[in-house]
């Protein structure tokens, strides 16, 4: 498996878009720093977010989420937090991590 | 195996920034050329705005900056002949094959025939390429 880990805003960057355009099904994403943006509900994002959520599992890393103003039902139905700990435990079972900038 | 038990590592490196406007790309280029050192099975890889950095006759006089493309026609010399560039992106900003850099490698096992290095691959073939390796670098 591979974990995809993403950092940047997507309004910022194309990073989030093309990171889902690329990872393929049973492959995980987390979300992190400004990445958890686009974990939100209600932005332009959702639908995007909400369809790759049929292949892959789609992480935020929950203590930059609350930092940002947030809060867990805030987040896109689906979406599992992680803290840092978890953050952990997904890079080690996974065989790579890809991290778009 | 290589000379002193090395193993031999699948490596990409995904570059996704344009050349002059942030360091990414030239960081990139340094690392791959340092890294080419050790050995590895190296693959590049140009999406989004990492394809420009490929253009055709770029000239840096004004800027102040040194045009580095030129050395991406050393690649081949250093037996990095794997070089992959996202279609998508390569059309989304008007661009084609042509309008990039003719790289290109001599092959050693078919009497030194000079080859292109570049390859178009869409997302699929892309993402393929993506998960047969050992170590994935972004820049």
């Amino acid at each position: 498996m591979t974990l995809h880990i993403v950092n940047k805003s997507p309004f910022e960057t194309n990073s989030l878009e093309t990171c889902l355009r690329l990872a393929r099904s049973g492959h995980c994403v987390l979300l992190f720093e400004d990445g958890v943006y686009g974990a939100s509900k209600g932005t332009r994002f959702e639908a995007l977010l909400t369809e790759a959520m049929q292949n892959c599992k789609i992480h935020v890393l929950l203590p930059d989420f609350e930092a940002r103003g947030m809060k867990a039902d805030n987040l896109i139905a689906g979406i599992e937090t992680v803290d840092y700990l978890g953050f952990v435990d997904l890079v080690t079972a996974s065989e790579r991590v890809q991290s778009w900038l | 195996m290589e000379e002193g038990g090395g193993v031999t590592k699948k490596f990409l490196y995904v570059n996704r920034k344009a050349p002059y406007g942030s360091i990414y790309a030239l960081e990139s280029l340094e690392v791959v050329l340092i890294g080419a050192a050790f050995e590895q099975d190296v693959s590049l890889a140009f999406i989004d705005d990492g394809v420009y950095q490929l253009k055709k006759n770029q000239s840096t006089d004004g800027i102040g900056m040194k045009n580095f493309s030129p050395t991406y026609n050393a690649l081949g010399d250093y037996d990095i002949n794997k070089i992959y560039v996202d279609k998508d992106s390569l059309e989304q900003r008007g661009l084609s094959l042509d309008d990039l850099m003719n790289l290109t490698y001599e092959d050693e096992n078919d009497n030194y025939a000079e080859k292109p290095s570049i390859s178009l691959v869409n997302s699929e073939e892309l993402a393929a390429l993506m998960e047969q390796q050992d170590v994935v670098l972004s820049f």
